[in-house]
């Protein structure tokens, strides 16, 4: 294999994901993300408006990828998303953290699982557990398994995509692997 | 592009961007060098003998992405170790210029200065860009009798991860190789 060619999902989609759309969606949105990386924060609203174009035609995946070394709460704050999982609040927490990107202190990040409805010592323990440590890391090393190089990185139906990831250069990426996967054009 | 394979299976392969000699392939010694690793220590080649070495080229320091090449490394470097590889960052940036770059990345890796001659190590891999006078973004994984096991040189805008450089090691340690 040649490294220049396309890098693939070693770590197919499947139930342990967050998922946002239907499993039969022909397509397949994987983002491995950063809660402190700007970049993120900045595809975070776009990302709302391509799932919001494209319905029920995509599926949007989240995993972690935290640069813990560059950004400290990235890990942190990972644990906290995992750990809302645990309590069927993934995507919920997933938006508070990068509505608030710049408050991802200890306490801030507890005050966002109370307004979720998790009580403190449901919270400390998920954020504690080997399970959702253990989590964040197989996100991790299944991402740089992948050719994950950096955040964001996206894979459409598995493999990596390497565009822009600014509305219009998206949107046309998934157009094409509508296209592909045999499905009628996105309506513009 | 092109996958070379040589003896033992071993392979190197290339981008389709390196149009010239490219990066010394797999099977050769690989040259040896000292450079300086901060203002006042040096480091060379030869002294790292009986581990493997990652020697990843790349442009410039302070690369404005987030989790640029070495950041991605500097996550990694667990899973290096379990190889007991050893990573240096190399580029023509000078020791200063490294040492403000790694404090400011956190890095727990030794970044070394292909600063003077500028990009001499670069060019005896093969892999120095004259007209940017920058090197390429290029892998080498060393064994650790000082052999080139595996290189890649990729697209210069492209970051090319960490997967090839685990799946290299991995190949070594399946060989036994790796001391």
């Amino acid at each position: 294999m040649n490294r220049s060619e396309v890098r693939h999902l070693k770590l197919p989609v499947g139930d342990r994901d967050h998922a946002q759309g239907p499993p039969d969606a022909p397509v397949t949105l994987v983002e491995y993300g950063d809660y402190e990386c700007p970049f993120c924060a900045q595809a975070y609203p776009i990302l709302k408006n391509v799932r919001k174009h494209f319905g029920t035609r995509l599926r949007f995946v989240y995993r972690n990828f935290p640069l813990s070394e560059i950004h400290p709460r990235a890990t942190p704050a990972a644990l906290v998303a995992e750990t809302a999982a645990l309590h069927g609040k993934f995507w919920e927490m997933h938006d508070l953290l990068f509505d608030h990107q710049e408050r991802m202190s200890d306490a801030d990040l507890a005050k966002y699982a109370a307004q979720l409805g998790i009580g403190s010592e449901a919270f400390l323990e998920g954020i504690q557990s080997e399970d959702v440590g253990r989590r964040v890391q197989e996100d991790f090393m299944g991402g740089v398994r992948s050719g994950v190089n950096g955040t964001p990185t996206f894979f459409l139906n598995g493999a990596r995509y390497d565009g822009s990831w600014y509305y219009a250069d998206l949107v046309a990426a998934i157009d094409a692997a509508i296209r592909v996967a045999g499905e009628p054009l996105s309506q513009h | 592009m092109g996958t070379e394979e040589l003896a033992g299976g071993i392979r190197t392969e290339r981008a389709a961007s390196v149009v010239t000699e490219g990066p010394l392939a797999a099977g050769t010694v690989a040259p040896d060098f000292r450079l300086k690793s901060t203002p006042d220590q040096t480091l060379s080649l030869s002294e790292l003998r009986g581990s493997p070495v990652i020697l990843a080229f790349y442009p410039a320091d302070w690369s404005p992405v987030c989790g640029d090449q070495m950041s991605l490394y500097n996550e990694v470097l667990p899973e290096f170790r379990k190889h007991r590889a050893v990573l240096l960052g190399i580029s023509v940036d000078g020791a200063w210029c490294h040492a403000a770059f790694g404090r400011d990345r956190n890095f727990h890796f030794p970044l070394l200065a292909d600063f003077e001659p500028k990009g001499a190590v670069a060019r005896a891999y093969g892999v120095y860009r004259a007209e940017e006078g920058e090197t390429e973004r290029a892998l080498f994984v060393i064994d650790g009798e000082g052999v080139i096991r595996w290189s890649y040189v990729s697209p210069v805008g492209i970051n090319p991860g960490a997967d090839g450089i685990l799946e290299a090691l991995e190949a070594l340690a399946a060989e036994g190789g790796a001391t």
